[in-house]
């Protein structure tokens, strides 16, 4: 289980480093293992440096990341369990050798002593399991590929890693046609089943609600809402998530106007970060909500 | 009829050879009518958008016309063209911050525009002009950089329009913003429809969900061709063409869960436009092929102002 306890990221910025700017504000949440979370929030609002702090590619400057207990430390112990696919399958392969190359260099990584024949029916076991025919995409050069079928190879190569754990997936289907999308998805879902936790980070509503049994709303760096995906959007109690919902152009329904989220008394997060609990497994960054309920 | 496309053909040439992006499109837009165009990546509608306003140096028009209130559209011939840019059609680009000069303010940047094609907007117009898409006049003391994206999407929408164009294509304008900006700029586009300032308008997007909301009429394309064309509201209830259905089924809404029942894709990928299949293109994904369908299928006409290119429609 990944957690994150109190996660802030400070960026030094303007001229000569004079100011900070907190990207991600004491955020607390946790990714267990057959679990998809997903981790929502437009532009600006942290969650891609998230995924980057959870993937060592970044420092963390405050709070900690503990997996099953003990404190992250990016490292080749740490990358194999925990892994990342990110959102432009085109620039992870390099156009000069063939696709597949990605899987010889996890060999050489993390299984040098595994017999070439061995590698060879691991890496098709694995490209079967993300739906696609080894025949058709082994030996291929990236562009010959799709990008719904480069995404699913780098899966797949996450998957050859044997202690596997956690998957960051961030913004991975937002390259990718309306048709494939939910390919790409349903595989995720598939991995869960096999007992991967999967942290996916999204600013697509209809896409985060689809999978997740928990979701975490990100707003300005601090968690607006979080709980199990059926009370948050079933019953969202943020001015925040309203105005998300809202704003989602669905098929059949027309768009409502809600209230903008300036004219509740409430919006921001509580002083201190702390989330209050609406009910089991719903919390809100709103410590005044129950006084906003009785009026 | 402000706009009729008949025919039209664009090829990209390519060191293998040409390809068909635009094969043989034909339909029309009424007066103040905003036309959704909808199709994933590759399927020809941002070509379309660029060969009703400028062709890059890699495309070639091949046949048909284009006709605007009743005049020739020269799209094939980019000097011609300079008499229709901006005056009669005009663009919004999906990317709005390389569309403005970085090292301008947006109110000299719009000076400087108006000065270049020899025509005056006074002041009081632009402003208001601005109001109507949800800007103040500050933002003309404002620099690029100092706008969200949002803004700059909807101050390159005011500026586009200045010149009160017969037609808009709008392409991708919404792709890169977030939900709640991406409803300000539609609400604004629709609006500027609303209030006359253009008259019909071409929406590109990939977004069903969202033309839905804001478009009169969706067509869909696949591989270069007309798919499906219908008002919104029976577009996305009663679709005919099995690629429109497909597309529609893949499509996750807000609150659908994977426990309440699996979407699935479409499998395969569309057929390469540098020497596409004869016949139906879609027939290689396509759930109800037979062999007819190795004909290609005509745009036919089966309810009023919808249209289907398909033999089981």
């Amino acid at each position: 289980m990944l957690t994150l306890d109190r996660v802030t990221k400070t960026f030094r910025t303007g001229t000569f480093s004079g100011s900070t700017t907190t990207a991600v504000d004491r955020v607390s949440f946790s990714v267990d293992r057959g679990e998809v979370v997903t981790l929502l929030g437009e532009s600006g609002s942290g969650k891609s440096t998230l995924g980057r702090m959870i993937l060592g590619l970044t420092s963390v400057s405050g709070g900690s990341l503990t997996l099953n207990g003990e404190p992250v430390r990016p490292g080749k112990e740490y990358y194999r369990r925990v892994q990342g696919v990110f959102q432009d399958p085109f620039s992870c392969f390099n156009p000069v050798f063939k696709a597949d190359r990605i899987f010889a260099l996890v060999k050489d990584a993390y299984h040098p002593r595994v017999s070439a024949a061995d590698w060879r029916a691991r890496v098709e076991g694995a490209v079967r399991d993300v739906r696609l025919d080894p025949a058709q995409v082994l030996g291929k050069y990236p562009h010959q590929l799709s990008g719904g079928q480069l995404q699913r190879l780098l899966i797949a190569r996450a998957l050859l890693l044997d202690g596997l754990e956690i998957l960051v997936a961030d913004e991975i289907t937002s390259m990718l046609d309306a048709s494939t999308r939910i390919d790409v998805l349903n595989l995720l879902g598939d991995l869960r089943e096999r007992g991967l936790g999967v942290l996916y980070i999204t600013h697509d509503l209809s896409l985060g609600t689809y999978l997740a049994e928990s979701t975490v709303v990100l707003r300005n760096g601090r968690i607006a809402e979080r709980g199990a995906t059926g009370k948050v959007f079933g019953n969202p109690l943020h001015p925040y998530t309203r105005h998300l919902l809202a704003a989602v152009p669905r098929l059949g329904v027309d768009w409502v106007d809600a209230e903008p989220v300036e004219s509740c008394l409430f919006h921001g997060a509580g002083a201190d970060g702390d989330l209050y609990e609406a009910e089991p497994d719903h919390f809100v960054a709103c410590a005044r909500l129950p006084e906003c309920e009785g009026r | 009829m402000t706009l009729t496309v008949d025919d039209l053909r664009v090829h990209y040439r390519t060191l293998r050879g040409d390809v068909r992006a635009l094969d043989g499109v034909s339909f029309t837009v009424a007066d103040g009518e905003i036309l959704g165009l909808v199709g994933e990546s590759g399927c020809g509608k941002t070509t379309l958008g660029k060969s009703l306003i400028r062709m890059d140096g890699r495309m070639r028009h091949i046949g048909g016309t284009v006709t605007l209130d009743g005049d020739d559209v020269p799209v094939g011939d980019d000097r011609a063209m300079n008499a229709f840019r901006f005056h009669r059609i005009s663009l919004v680009p999906q990317y709005s911050m390389s569309a403005l000069n970085p090292t301008r303010r947006i109110g000299r940047m719009v000076r400087e525009l108006l000065a270049s094609r020899g025509v005056s907007v006074d002041t009081g117009e632009l402003h208001r002009r601005l109001a109507l898409v949800g800007l103040g006049p500050e933002v003309l003391e404002r620099y690029p950089i100092e706008l969200s994206g949002g803004m700059k999407q909807r101050t390159v929408m005011v500026i586009s329009t200045l010149l009160d164009p017969s037609l808009l294509v709008a392409d991708e304008v919404t792709s890169a913003l977030d939900v709640s900006n991406q409803k300000a700029v539609a609400h604004a586009l629709v609006g500027l429809r609303d209030r006359g300032l253009v008259t019909s308008m071409v929406f590109i997007t990939h977004d069903l969900a969202l033309t839905s909301h804001i478009a009169d009429t969706v067509m869909v394309m696949y591989a270069g061709r007309l798919a499906e064309k219908a008002p919104a509201g029976v577009l996305t209830t009663a679709p005919r063409h099995p690629y429109t259905r497909r597309l529609l089924a893949a499509l996750p809404e807000a609150g659908v869960r994977r426990s309440q029942g699996r979407l699935s894709g479409i499998e395969g990928s569309p057929p390469s436009l540098l020497s596409p299949p004869a016949g139906c293109r879609f027939r290689d994904r396509c759930p109800l092929a037979d062999d007819r369908c190795a004909e290609q299928p005509p745009v036919v006409e089966v309810a009023p102002r919808h249209h289907v290119a398909c033999w089981k429609a």
